[in-house]
């Protein structure tokens, strides 16, 4: 087991959902871990990678290589963060000198729930009342990643907690980052139906691994008006399981 | 595009009947998919083999196809090369005409809808019949498929019956299923017979043995390939595999994959015309290759990958755009991710670069696709190739979709993004005076509340809980 | 058209690439027994409505009689030339169903063979348990729309020529050797989902497929 993680909190967690990222990295450091948390970080290079200006990205993505000088593993509360350093870094730098560094962080990265089970293999207490849950696995923990068994299986550790399954619940909830702006129209028909699907359950709580996901679902919800709230899974585990 | 592009979902989203209908079918199309692949592992094989088979025949395309036509030669099938569409619409009316053809019978391809042959026929005088049924209802419509593997898709029973009443007011109203196919069935074996020649497309030509395979369940591939005096097959020049025993697991994967089947009825192997002594089977065989723009995509590594479809429609069954719009919705030739990977490149970026974006890149395609086309990746692949400006590669429309506000602001955001203490600045600022920042934010808040920015980032945050960056 | 034929293959030889022989073939087979393939294949062909019997060298010719009748056919075309066909012309006389030979080319009798044939009987070369497919390779004394036109369509299949893959079939009957101008494999009864996703059989090809396995 390592003793030494990188916490990349990324862009929209930093700015959005702060608290998810002190749970994420409070959830590492009670198991015994060094939590780093490297100042200079800003942004994975995502936005502007799907959206086509790849200059701009690998400028953005390089400014972040340096930070993980040593060999510990990079955790990401994102999946498609997670994925964008882990699958598109050594695409995006193929060619260029910083290439075995882009590699070389690609290899150590993981996203967090993944890093919780698989690495981990964490133990949750849980010490919350009961509560009915939805889980929205985003598609690229479930895909890119491979890790949709981590969020289920975290969840199903917490005793009081009661996971329904929200139908299509492998189905993409229509973020897409800069789709969501250039294709409105088609992105409002997927939240549309993946908030009536998550209110179906009757859960009270939704939970994701993506503040994409999250600020998608979660202002869907509020726009429409009463609804399940949205929460960040490393917030709600951490909340669920810490001694006061 | 765009506005075009536009009009059209809106109208597709407009339509609830028509969502609430794709929904059941891919639904159900899912379903049956995983029931014939109970076998995670064994599954994943395959698809790797798949890839193996597909990606070997791509490494030596110009030599297989070579081979393809000296056996196909050696069996009595006359082999065509079409540059272009008009090219091979051209080819076809030719033998049609020198065999005096008035009414032909079509076996269901997607290249003969690349061609829009269907109306380039018509235009000089030949009955042009869709006879697979799919097809015969949207012909019957007077519109195009919505699907590549079930044509009709989009069409409920209600709307066949009545499109079935219409055009055939002497025969009694009805919408049972079994019904409407007794008179499809009944009107198309009287054309079967009458037919001069007949249209296929092809789903694998092998080249060790120069063989034309057809894939189909209702007999009306083997009609049209089998009754006329001539049969004319036209396909992509990527079809061809190398060798025979390449054939069976190609044909596992796809039909799985296409309708959960694990075959279809009929798996129709040609080898050619009818031999001295033979009582049945076509007269004469042509083949005609359409490359249109295929040989341009097969010039780049990356993108190469595009031609290894099978064309099994498995990414657009497991598709949440197209379980939203329906095919007509993409207004081309193929829908779904796969028509998204390859119609901006067939078309050009100008044209059709938009649909790469119409992804939310959620990778469900690339999941599914036996032969492990990485759709999401080829699809950001396209997004980049329409933006950039270095005038390397292949792709028709490099650069036509840069808008210059658009690079602006990510040469802005990348000057912040990359120098960190500009962006601790700046995102401390956004903090601070999150008060003030606008709460609409375009379409983002038509149906959505506009995201909150914390008090605090959480850069400030971990310093006071004690974390540190060494 | 040569010049498109050069233009293209020339587009597609400027892209280096080596002819190598990486892909590892393999032929997927099965385990199966006998027992277990005749059982899988006749699972998988029931499951798209053929109708499997099983019956046996002596009795076949009277249980295809019993079944046309139970299906209300009135004539049989098949193939006199082949050993079956002998066979079934010394025992049909009394069946009252008619025995019609496929003994000219379509274009003599195009109509009749639509119109009037209720019937049709062909060997085959063999089955695929795996799918529940039949092998055809048609030739001059049992062409092609043999096991197309006719509205029932009955198989002669010999337990022992069932494979448990096509893969196996293909690589234990070496069609690469030569195979006819026309080869198929035939799982079931013509079919179509193309209305509203609802399985509707008998579409263009047969509406019934009826395998008699002798063992």
């Amino acid at each position: 087991m390592p003793r030494t993680v990188y916490f990349f909190a990324t862009c929209l967690v930093d700015m959005f959902y702060p608290n998810a990222g002190l749970a994420g990295m409070a959830l590492i450091k009670r198991e015994g871990l060094k939590v780093i948390y490297p100042r200079n970080q800003t942004c994975c290079g995502q936005p502007a990678y799907n959206a086509g200006y790849r200059d701009e990205a690998r400028k953005v993505a390089a400014a972040q290589l340096d930070l993980f000088p040593g060999n510990h593993p990079i955790v990401v509360p994102s999946g498609s963060c997670a994925g964008m350093m882990k699958h598109h870094y050594p695409d995006l730098f193929f060619g260029k000198p910083e290439h075995a560094k882009a590699v070389d962080v690609a290899d150590r990265v993981w996203e967090l729930t993944g890093f919780l089970t698989d690495v981990l293999n964490i133990k949750l207490k849980d010490l919350g009342e009961p509560l009915r849950v939805a889980l929205h696995t985003s598609c690229s923990t479930r895909r890119e990643m491979g890790m949709a068994h981590a969020g289920e299986s975290l969840l199903a550790q917490l005793d009081a907690v009661e996971v329904v399954e929200q139908t299509h619940k492998a189905e993409c909830c229509g973020f897409g980052g800069s789709f969501a702006v250039k294709q409105p129209e088609i992105s409002s028909a997927m939240v549309r139906d993946k908030t009536e699907a998550l209110r179906a359950t009757e859960a009270s709580l939704v939970v994701s691994q993506d503040s994409g996901c999250l600020m998608n679902i979660g202002g869907a919800i509020e726009h429409q008006g009463e609804g399940p709230k949205t929460q960040h899974i490393a917030e709600f585990l951490w909340e669920r399981t810490r001694e006061r | 595009m765009s506005g075009e592009f536009h009009d059209s979902v809106v109208k597709a989203l407009g339509d609830d009947a028509l969502r609430q209908h794709l929904r059941r079918a891919m639904d159900s199309l899912i379903e049956k998919r995983l029931a014939v692949f109970p076998d995670q592992d064994a599954l994943q094989a395959l698809r790797r083999y798949g890839m193996a088979i597909r990606g070997n025949a791509l490494s030596k395309l110009p030599q297989l196809l070579e081979r393809f036509e000296a056996r196909c030669e050696e069996n009595g099938v006359h082999v065509h090369w079409a540059e272009t569409t008009d090219e091979a619409n051209k080819i076809v009316f030719e033998i049609l005409q020198s065999n005096d053809v008035k009414r032909l019978v079509k076996g269901k391809s997607m290249v003969s809808e690349e061609m829009g042959l269907n109306h380039f026929l018509e235009d000089k005088g030949i009955e042009c019949l869709e006879s697979d049924l799919g097809e015969f209802i949207i012909q019957l419509a007077g519109e195009t498929p919505s699907h590549i593997v079930m044509p009709a898709l989009h069409k409920s029973k209600q709307e066949i019956a009545e499109l079935f009443h219409e055009k055939f007011p002497d025969i009694p109203y009805s919408d049972d299923v079994d019904e409407l196919t007794a008179v499809a069935r009944g009107i198309l074996r009287e054309k079967f017979m009458q037919a001069d020649a007949g249209i296929s497309g092809v789903n694998f030509l092998i080249a060790e043995t120069g063989t034309l395979c057809l894939v189909e369940n209702e007999g009306n591939g083997r009609m049209s390939t089998t009754v006329p005096r001539l049969h004319i097959a036209v396909t992509g020049i990527e079809k061809v595999v190398e060798k025979l025993a390449d054939v069976p697991p190609l044909l596992s994967l796809l039909t799985r994959s296409a309708t959960g089947q694990p075959i279809t009825t009929y798996f129709n192997m040609i080898k050619g015309p009818r031999q001295p002594g033979e009582k049945d089977g076509p007269q004469e065989v042509h083949l005609v290759l359409l490359d249109n723009g295929r040989s341009r995509i097969f010039a780049d590594e990356e993108l190469q990958a595009t031609l290894r479809c099978i064309r099994c429609g498995a990414c657009i069954n497991h598709c949440p755009i197209y379980t939203r719009l329906g095919g007509h919705a993409y207004g081309t030739v193929y829908p779904g991710p796969i028509g998204s990977i390859l119609e901006p490149q067939k078309e050009g970026l100008e044209r059709l670069g938009e649909l790469a974006e119409a992804s939310t890149l959620c990778g469900a395609c690339g999941e599914v696709c036996p032969v492990r086309i990485p759709i999401p990746k080829l699809l950001n692949r396209l997004r980049w190739e329409g933006v950039r400006q270095d005038g390397t590669g292949e792709t028709s429309g490099q650069g036509r979709r840069r808008k210059h506000s658009e690079s602006l602001a990510w040469k802005g955001w990348s000057s912040l993004a990359s120098r960190p203490v500009l962006y601790r600045i700046a995102v401390k600022s956004a903090c601070r005076f999150r008060r003030l920042l606008p709460q609409q934010l375009g379409p983002w808040t038509h149906v959505r509340k506009a995201p909150e920015i914390a008090e605090k980032p959480l850069r400030e945050l971990v310093e006071v809980q004690g974390f540190t960056d060494e | 058209m040569n010049e498109s034929r050069q233009k293209i293959l020339d587009r597609l030889r400027t892209v280096s690439r080596e002819e190598g022989g990486w892909l590892q073939r393999r032929v997927d087979k099965r385990a199966w027994s006998e027992e277990e393939k005749v059982q899988r294949f006749a699972e998988c062909m029931s499951a798209v409505r053929a109708e499997v019997y099983r019956t046996s060298e002596v009795s076949w010719v009277k249980d295809l009689q019993r079944i046309l009748k139970s299906k209300g056919a009135h004539n049989l075309l098949y193939a006199p030339v082949k050993p079956h066909g002998k066979l079934l012309l010394e025992d049909f006389s009394s069946s009252g169903i008619e025995l019609l030979p496929y003994d000219l080319e379509v274009e003599r009798w195009k109509r009749r063979l639509f119109e009037e044939m209720d019937a049709s009987i062909t060997g085959c070369r063999g089955a695929i348990a795996e799918t529940g497919s039949l092998i055809l390779w048609p030739d001059e004394e049992e062409p092609r729309l043999l096991s197309l036109i006719p509205p029932i369509h009955c198989v002669l299949l010999p337990a022992e020529q069932i494979y448990s893959t096509f893969s196996e079939a293909v690589d234990i009957q070496g069609w690469v050797e030569g195979m006819p101008t026309n080869a198929l494999l035939i799982s079931g009864p013509s079919k179509s989902a193309d209305i509203a996703q609802v399985l509707a059989y008998g579409v263009h090809g047969p509406k019934s497929l009826v395998v008699l396995i002798i063992p």
